[in-house]
Order: C-alpha cells, then structure tokens, then sequence
C-alpha cells in the first residue's frame, strides 16, 4: 500500500490563523500511524489566494484532499477516513 | 479548535479584513461592509441565534478593531462613521481592553447550583456541611438561597452524588486580581483601578467577549505619512511566527515600517543595569531585590501592593531603554512596539517614547493583508546584536538569568522565579513585602505576570513549548552577555 502524506502549510496565512498548533502532528502522527503515514511542513500551499481565502486557514493536503479550518482532531480523522478505504 | 481558539480566529479575520479596507480605494465604505462580507445573506448562521445578531457582534467586534470602546457605542452609529473618526483621531485616551457586553449574556453568573442528580437522599450531608444554612429541602430536594450562600463550596465537596456544582464565570476565575465582575444586569465590565492589563481574560472568555482596543489604523495611517515608522520586536516575537528573526525583519520592512529593533538590545542593558543595582542593594543591607520588567507586575504594584515597591528595582524595562536609543537618533520618527502583551499597552501610553503598541496577532494579520510570505524573505540584519541571555528575556526564568549572568561573582545570587501572577504568589509577594524577606533565602525575585512569561502572553500565537524552542534555537548561535 502506498503511503499517506500529509503535508502541513507552513505560510504565513496558516501559521496566524492558528496553524502554529497543527506542528504538534509532527510527533503525533508517526506515533500513531508508524510508516503507514508520511507527514512534513510544507512551504505555502497557495490555498489561501485562491479568492482570497485566508478565513479558512489553517490549511492541511491529506495526499490530495484538503483540510481547511485543520484542527489536529480534523486532520487525524481525514488520515482515518482514508486509511478505511 | 476550542471554542476560544474559534473566537480569536474571528478577532484576527476581523484585523485581516480592517487592513484590506485600509488599503482599499474606500476604507470607509469597506469597512461598513465587514458584517455583510463576513456573514453574507443567506448564509449558514454559525454561532448566534440568526445573522442578524451576527452581525451586529462582528460590528462590536469591528469597533473594537479601529480602536474604540464597544461600552461607548450606542448602536446608532455606523462603522462607516467609525473609520472616519478612526481616520480623524489624533490621539490614544489610555483605555486597552473594551468588553463586548452582548455576548455575556450567554453566561451564567457564578452560583453553587444543584443540579437534577440531587437524589435528595436521608443523609442531606449538603444540608449539615452548610455552615450559612443556605441550603432547605424543596420537594424531596436541596435548594440554595443565593442571598445566603457564600459560594465556599463546602456543598459541593459534601454531596456524594456530585450533584452539585459550582457554575463559574471564566473571566472572573481567569482575573488575577478580581478586577472584573458580571454585575447584577448580567454584563461583564472592568473596574480600571484594579486592572493590571495581564489580558487573561481575553484568553479566557469562551465568548471572546473581552477585546484590545487596537492601534492598527493608527499604525498604518504614520505607515502612510511621510515620518519613519520604527518597530521595537519583543524577545518573545522569536518564537511565534515561521522562519528567523532576520527573516521577520524583511517581512516587516515589505510590510511598511522602516526599520526593526530587537528590544532584546535593550534588554541587556535591563540585565546588566540590574545585575549593577542588586550589587548595590545587597551590599546596602537589603534582602532581596525584585525583577522590575514585567509591565503586567509594574500595574500590579502600582494597583495592589505599593509596600513591595521600595524592593523593586529602579532599572528600566528593555522597551525603556531600547525606545530611548531609537527615539534619541530618530527623534521624529514613529515608534511601534510590537509584543504580546496588553500591560505593554499601558507602559507605551505611559513613555513618551513609544508612540504605539501592536500585538503579534495583528501583525500577523498585517501580513495575511499583505500576502507577505515570512518564510520567502531574505534575512536581514539587525544594527545591534543582542545577547543569548536577553533573546530569553521572553520566557519565565530568563530575566533572572540574564542578570546571573550578568554578574562576575554569580554565587552571590539565589533566584526565586514567580511564574505567573495568581492567588498563591501574590500572596507570596506580599508576605515578602510585609517581612522585608523572602521565605527561602533567595535574594532576587524574577515576576513574569503570565505564567509561561512572555511566550504565555494573551496576543501568543505559538504554543509556549515550540515558542520556547525557537527562542533557544536563536539564543544558541547569540553572544554571550556582557558581564559588569
């Protein structure tokens, strides 16, 4: 099976919008997921100018789903929903 | 997110977006839109009871945005006018926190209540434990006259049910020094004489009920003008945005200041200034000396424990100093703090030489406006660099550090650190003050207002465990402080 990435936006935007809790998935996920899951700080994504969505940040891809508002709770559960399928 | 951490995302949206309006073609006109931008018709009501109610408290939140009191506002007028005579002002009156009273009403007062688990069993051991007979059995079950109860939870504790509950208001718990109330109408409010400006309730008031009345237009508009706008970053600043302190530098400068000072330039003149005076204080017979560099603290002694006072050092604060060196070779520049505190709000209106104060959260909403990507920029050079030991002037532990340090013989010293004012250290402190003395010997007394120290500031953006490692990440490759 190929590996899940997560990749958590780094930007400026995400960061001031709450993303700076979201560097704790950097522990947890390897914790909980071992190697199924492969996570790393991404510079800026981009998804907050596309029409001026900054309200919606902190931002998180799940492989090519994105994580908008992305709490740690929001982006463990879309990393659950994947692994399901 | 937590439904606080909800409320500060509003509180920053709304900077975000006063920003925009500034540097639109008509701020005035973008500004009474917020409300209609942020809660568009027909759209999902989020939090209140319809988007008409939510509107209204994005407004409140607005006015508190452009710097004026929610308290004073009497609904008539719009935010249009608001710009305006944000566009207008020419001065700050001294007022930091405004509340925005229409979401208290969503908050019980603080009572012991007795909840449906009441079994209302033989033993009624609530009934006994009650020392103010507060409490009678109503239809096989405990009630409280609330106009005998003295809230000491002795009920609660005696109930085996765990059927009653002490329903508290977070603010009031929150509040160090009980400086603000739910009066009997049901509205939140603080009493100015006793507020230090720790900011605490902001971070506790589920609602986000309780704002900072902003500088930001004031800011900008000096940004637009023809002087030199020069911000003073706090130590703390290290750890809360992404990438370096050079890289910040850059970012603020495409942002519109014309300069960066580290204000941790100042804070080792702080250290090795009060390294100097506790030499001075001890070999004149005192017992101990306290920390002088926490505004939250200087608001606390101003307003709480003036005794303490005649322990207190007399050394500036690293914003003192560090504005003083600004203000002397730029003498008609602006001067913006920027930091993670609202007592600091209250030092700058109180110096001269700091014209305004910006609070980490809003200049993060400065770049989010400005697009501006700290992690892209160049690093860039700061005139003076400080010491490894004044970089930690941000967290709790460092000041006393600092002024170790500071000291050829650092034997002579024994810290004790206070970290966060609440009920136990501030009885502490005064027991120091009434004895002239400390109760374990320790000579100099580090007090940091929020516990954390700086990194534990209401305007925080990182949490203080990452916040303290990009801090060390810094201080590490910093010189060593000079000693005196």
């Amino acid at each position: 099976m190929e590996k899940i990435k997560v990749q958590v936006c780094t930007g400026t935007t995400c960061f001031v919008m709450g993303g700076s809790n979201l560097q704790e998935l950097n522990s947890i996920i390897p914790e909980k997921y071992g190697d199924k899951v492969e996570v790393a700080a991404s510079n800026c994504l981009g998804l907050c100018s596309i029409q001026w969505e900054y309200s919606k940040a902190p931002y998180v891809k799940v492989d090519e789903d994105v994580v908008s508002e992305a709490t740690v709770e929001k982006v463990l559960e879309a990393i659950d929903k994947k692994l399901e399928n | 997110m937590s439904n606080v951490g909800q409320a500060i995302h509003l509180k920053k949206e709304i900077l975000v977006r006063i920003i925009k309006a500034f540097f639109s073609d008509d701020f005035e006109e973008q500004t009474r839109l917020i409300p209609f931008d942020m809660r568009p018709k027909g759209m999902e009501v989020p939090y209140r009871c319809c988007i008409y109610k939510e509107r209204a408290i994005i407004k409140d939140r607005t006015i508190a945005g452009l710097g004026f009191s929610i308290e004073e506002d009497d609904e008539t007028v719009s935010l249009k006018t608001y710009a305006k005579r944000a566009m207008d002002r020419k001065g700050l009156d001294g007022k930091n926190l405004t509340v925005l009273q229409a979401a208290c009403k969503g908050c019980a007062t603080n009572r012991i209540y007795v909840t449906n688990l009441c079994q209302g069993c033989v033993a009624r051991p609530c009934q006994s434990s009650c020392k103010f007979g507060a409490i009678s059995i109503v239809d096989g079950r405990s009630v409280i006259d609330d106009s005998k109860c003295k809230k000491c939870k002795m009920c609660v504790n005696a109930c085996p049910y765990n059927a009653i509950v002490k329903i508290t208001v977070p603010c009031e718990e929150a509040c160090p020094v009980g400086a603000i109330k739910k009066d009997e109408t049901g509205f939140a409010s603080i009493d100015e004489s006793e507020c230090i400006n720790c900011g605490r309730c902001i971070s506790a008031c589920p609602f986000g009920a309780v704002h900072e009345k902003s500088q930001i237009i004031d800011i900008l508009k000096a940004m637009k003008s023809d002087k030199k706008v020069i911000a003073m970053i706090a130590p703390s600043i290290a750890g809360q945005f992404p990438g370096d302190i050079y890289q910040l530098k850059t970012a603020m400068i495409k942002s519109g200041f014309d300069d960066v000072y580290e204000v941790a330039q100042g804070a080792d003149i702080t250290a090795n200034t009060e390294a100097k005076e506790f030499v001075e204080r001890m070999e004149e017979g005192q017992n101990f000396m306290t920390t002088s560099c926490c505004a939250g603290y200087n608001q606390f002694i101003k307003k709480h424990l003036p005794e303490i006072k005649p322990f207190v050092s007399d050394t500036g604060t690293p914003l003192y100093y560090t504005a003083e060196i600004v203000k002397k070779e730029f003498p008609d520049a602006v001067t913006v703090f920027v930091s993670p505190c609202v007592a600091k709000r209250a030092e700058g209106f109180d110096n001269e030489n700091v014209d305004y104060v910006m609070n980490y959260e809003e200049l993060g909403a400065l770049f989010v406006a400005k697009k501006i990507q700290i992690l892209e920029c160049e690093g860039g050079k700061y005139i003076k660099e400080a010491s490894k030991q004044a970089r930690r002037f941000g967290y709790s532990g460092g000041v006393a550090e600092s002024v170790k340090a500071s000291l050829k013989d650092e034997s002579i010293i024994q810290p004790c650190i206070i970290n966060g004012l609440n009920k136990d250290t501030i009885k502490q402190l005064k027991k120091c003050a009434a004895c002239g003395k400390t109760e374990d010997g320790s000579n100099i007394i580090e007090v940091m207002c929020c516990e954390g120290g700086c990194i534990g500031g209401n305007a925080a953006m990182n949490n203080q465990r990452n916040a303290k490692k990009l801090i060390d990440n810094l201080a590490e490759n910093s010189p060593e402080i000079k000693k005196v």
